[in-house]
């Protein structure tokens, strides 16, 4: 059995859940079909099997250092981006007018997943490059294309996120981060950038920083930030490189996963000379640099739940295997123990993983086909119409999983007991792993506080409007399924409290009273929205079911169990939530700085 | 030269064979089916000697089953130029294999034959002997290096007293072990280049030769359970209770 892969969830998603088939008619992807598509995810899966799992736990104890001059990681990290190169992987999803192989955006989604699964650690660097190339691609010149774009789609340089500074981090409308223009035509980079991952590095060739500065004279606030491709060495005309840039690392940091992607803090411009162009616009830095944190965002919420789903992996094939106990009932000592898969509260553990991760799974694919989707239309409407689902499940997508699949992971270290708990397996660094992904992209709060505050309301609750008919058209469709009865009431009870909740808070006069509880809205709103995806799946799991074979038997019934346990088990703590979020509660908000610990720490 | 690489659809290395509840094989319903490691290290092999300039051209060949065309998918979006599916139902033994393979060898004329030492299914290590024997060409068995120079394959063998280097005059049979080299990853542009290449598919049938099975399988079981051990209090209750069961 794979650690890292679910074959048949993969499929499940793909061909059940959402319709690939219907994409491969498309013009745009009629060069692929379902056996492609399978070599394709078997290259993948071989290459994260060979090259990213097996060093995982080498990299994580052997993190990369600095010696003041250059960085050094592990070499198997070269090794396993130069094998994900070759499969042309980072030019997979791209159109083919610029190199690429046009893949579809689901498959792509799969395929980035068993590498998340296996490595996290070198998997960010990858990431980091796609994300940068398509910010680029999408506003840059052709001039400034042609020069970046092809290595950076072949891997041989690789690309990075500068917003954080180190004394803005949430708060990015406080960035000092200085951009001088000259008469060259290049702008003079001066300032510090923080938790630059894959910020330095002797990886790839080149490093192209993407990096949001201010121009002097520029509005205040987010309406002054513009973005700047900022490389580490200076690139000539004729695609070779030429000097070093004036970028320094100043320090790498210590972390408490995700060890084996270099973290930065950068120093542009301590000699007055880093170069800097401009990418797009000036002070449009934000909202081009969106391009690539909308993407990241969808892609943390993936990676949480590939680290949670190696977890859920690795605990149920462990617990099959480990022998300890008997059942309350049987007490004789002489009789053979049980795999502990068997005792009832390990299976609890287990299945609140599998509720988790393909609970978390079916909104990822669901973002991603809204995306996709995007592509293939060219009517503005529905263009529009997906673009405000994508808005609105956006904070879903990044935080939901976060939280939840890194529960997941810790059931994942409990099904091991005092095993999982040291470092000779892996669920622990999974789950130290996983918990970035509350931290970056924007924190839980910063996600909640754009939901409730912003996307709720967003052209009149025009989002929410168009994704609760999204849940009634599920809640419809399953109406007259017996078996789907009481989760179907539970959905729809659910769903009316929600609306009840947000019209409330929406209706307070006071902006921090409406906000105080937005993280707890957040991750109730989730679980609402991860509820529907899993009447979803139980509605195809039961009429796949009638004609179902062999192992498709217990996948289907499988996914039942799953169902059953998150409206059992799960949904109704978003309804406590609500209630905490619709009583507009000001425990928190009336927290004094000294009631915390008798001293005011002020 | 032409190279020709024959390749066999295999239950996967990673799947934990089942055995069929009326034990007349291996369960294969819904498992993950790829190419017989050896074959790849043949294609790769094969591909490498493209690379060099020493080969033209690469054709592989794989009979059984209609599905088997993946297989030889794999084998062109490796490198190989074209493929040839020879459809035939039901396990077909190592000799009826090597007998098709003659007429196919007959047909196409390649300079070498290139393929996997035994597959991992049955673990036979027959068909590129009895290949080499029904075309009475030359074999260098189980490679662990092949150097095409000067007309000859200089195959070095891996054989239980250490290596044994052979010369063979062309055309010639080569079987590959495990340590000839490590087969590359079929890479997404030549998954997609490979679907354009073309597969001709005949059936097992028209080559006009005996495939009829000469062994007729009683029944297949699971291996027996390993039971438990049981331990000694001393050397002496060892040694006598190895004698007892006729080990000593």
């Amino acid at each position: 059995m794979s650690l890292i892969a679910n074959r048949r969830d993969v499929d499940f998603m793909m061909y059940e859940f959402l319709n690939l088939d219907k994409v491969f008619q498309t013009e745009r992807y009629q060069s692929y079909d379902r056996e492609a598509v399978s070599a394709i995810l078997d290259t993948a899966e071989a290459i994260a099997e060979d090259k990213y799992l097996p060093c995982a736990a080498k990299l994580d104890a052997n993190e990369p250092s600095f010696d003041g001059e250059k960085v050094s990681i592990i070499p198997e990290v070269g090794e396993g981006l130069q094998a994900f190169a070759e499969a042309g992987f980072y030019a997979a999803s791209f159109d083919e007018d610029v190199g690429g192989a046009q893949l579809p955006g689901i498959v792509n989604l799969t395929l980035a997943g068993f590498f998340s699964a296996a490595n996290p650690g070198i998997n960010s660097y990858a990431f980091l490059t796609v994300g940068a190339a398509n910010m680029l691609n999408a506003v840059g010149t052709q001039e400034q294309k042609d020069k970046y774009l092809g290595p950076m789609l072949e891997g041989k340089w690789s690309g990075t996120m500068c917003l954080s500074e180190p004394q803005a981090g949430s708060s990015l409308s406080d960035i000092r981060t200085k951009a001088t223009p000259t008469e060259e035509g290049h702008y003079l980079i001066e300032g510090s950038k923080m938790w630059i991952s894959g910020g330095d590095h002797e990886l790839t060739e080149n490093i192209v920083e993407m990096v949001l500065a201010k121009i002097p004279g520029g509005p205040p606030g987010v309406r002054g930030i513009s973005l700047f491709i900022v490389p580490k060495y200076r690139v000539n005309d004729d695609g070779s490189l030429g000097a070093k840039n004036d970028i320094s690392l100043a320090g790498l940091n210590h972390k408490m996963g995700h060890r084996g992607t270099t973290n930065c803090l950068l120093n542009f411009g301590e000699n007055g000379d880093c170069h800097g162009y401009l990418l797009g616009k000036p002070h449009e830095g934000l909202k081009n640099m969106f391009h690539m944190m909308n993407e990241a965002r969808i892609g943390v919420g993936h990676g949480a739940t590939m680290s949670a789903l190696a977890g859920f992996l690795y605990s149920t094939k462990y617990a099959g295997e480990r022998l300890q106990g008997r059942h309350p009932q049987d007490k004789d000592p002489s009789t053979p123990q049980l795999p502990i898969i068997e005792h009832t509260d390990i299976k609890r553990l287990l299945m609140a993983q599998k509720a988790a991760v393909e609970g978390a799974s079916a909104l990822l694919y669901y973002c991603t086909d809204l995306v996709e989707e995007q592509k293939l239309t060219d009517d503005k409407d529905a263009q529009n119409r997906l673009a405000l689902l994508l808005e609105i499940l956006t904070p879903i997508a990044k935080s939901w999983p976060s939280e939840f699949c890194l529960e997941a992971n810790k059931h994942a270290i409990q099904v091991l007991g005092g095993y999982g708990y040291t470092r000779e397996f892996p669920v622990e660094r999974l789950y130290r792993d996983n918990r970035l992904n509350h931290i970056h992209e924007g924190t839980h709060a910063i996600h909640g506080i754009d939901l409730l505050g912003r996307k709720v309301s967003m052209f009149d609750g025009a989002a929410l409007k168009l994704l609760l008919q999204e849940v009634q058209a599920t809640l419809s469709a399953t109406s007259e399924m017996s078996a789907l009865g009481e989760y179907n009431k539970d959905l729809e009870q659910a769903l009316k409290v929600l609306v009840e909740t947000t019209e409330t808070v929406k209706a307070h006069e006071n902006v921090n009273t409406q906000l105080a509880n937005a993280t707890i809205y957040l991750d109730a709103f989730g679980h609402v929205v991860i509820a529907w995806l899993w009447l979803r799946q139980a509605q195809i799991a039961t009429n796949a079911l009638a004609n179902a074979q062999g192992d498709d038997v217990a996948f289907y019934q499988g996914k039942l169990a799953a169902c059953r346990y998150f409206f059992r088990y799960e949904l109704p703590k978003a309804l406590v939530q609500f209630k905490l979020v619709s009583d507009l509660d000001e425990t928190c908000m009336d927290l004094k700085p000294e009631h915390l610990t008798g001293n005011n720490p002020l | 030269m032409k190279v020709l690489v024959p390749v066999k659809r295999v239950i996967d290395y990673n799947v934990k064979p089942r055995v069929k509840p009326d034990q007349t094989g291996v369960d294969l319903a819904n498992v993950k089916m790829s190419m017989n490691p050896f074959c790849e290290i043949a294609v790769e092999e094969a591909v490498r000697l493209k690379e060099k300039g020493i080969v033209t051209e690469i054709v592989v060949v794989s009979i059984g089953v209609a599905q088997a065309q993946e297989t030889l998918r794999t084998a062109l979006a490796m490198g190989a130029d074209r493929g040839i599916l020879i459809t035939a139902e039901g396990d077909v033994e190592p000799l009826a294999v090597a007998k098709i393979l003659k007429a196919v060898a007959d047909e196409e004329q390649p300079g070498l034959i290139l393929l996997g030492k035994q597959a991992i299914d049955n673990d036979n290590n027959q068909t590129g002997q009895m290949l080499a024997a029904l075309l009475d060409w030359p074999q260098g068995t189980f490679a662990s290096e092949v150097v095409v120079e000067d007309g000859k394959v200089n195959v070095t063998r891996e054989i239980d007293g250490g290596l044994q280097t052979v010369a063979l005059e062309g055309p010639a049979v080569v079987t590959t072990d495990l340590r000839l080299n490590e087969p590359r990853y079929a890479s997404l542009p030549n998954i997609m280049k490979a679907k354009k290449k073309p597969i001709d598919t005949k059936e097992a049938a028209s080559f006009g030769v005996d495939i009829s099975p000469r062994l007729t399988v009683l029944k297949v079981t699971e291996p027996a359970e390993r039971e438990a051990g049981e331990k000694v209090e001393d050397v002496a209750t060892l040694v006598s209770k190895l004698k007892a069961a006729g080990a000593l």
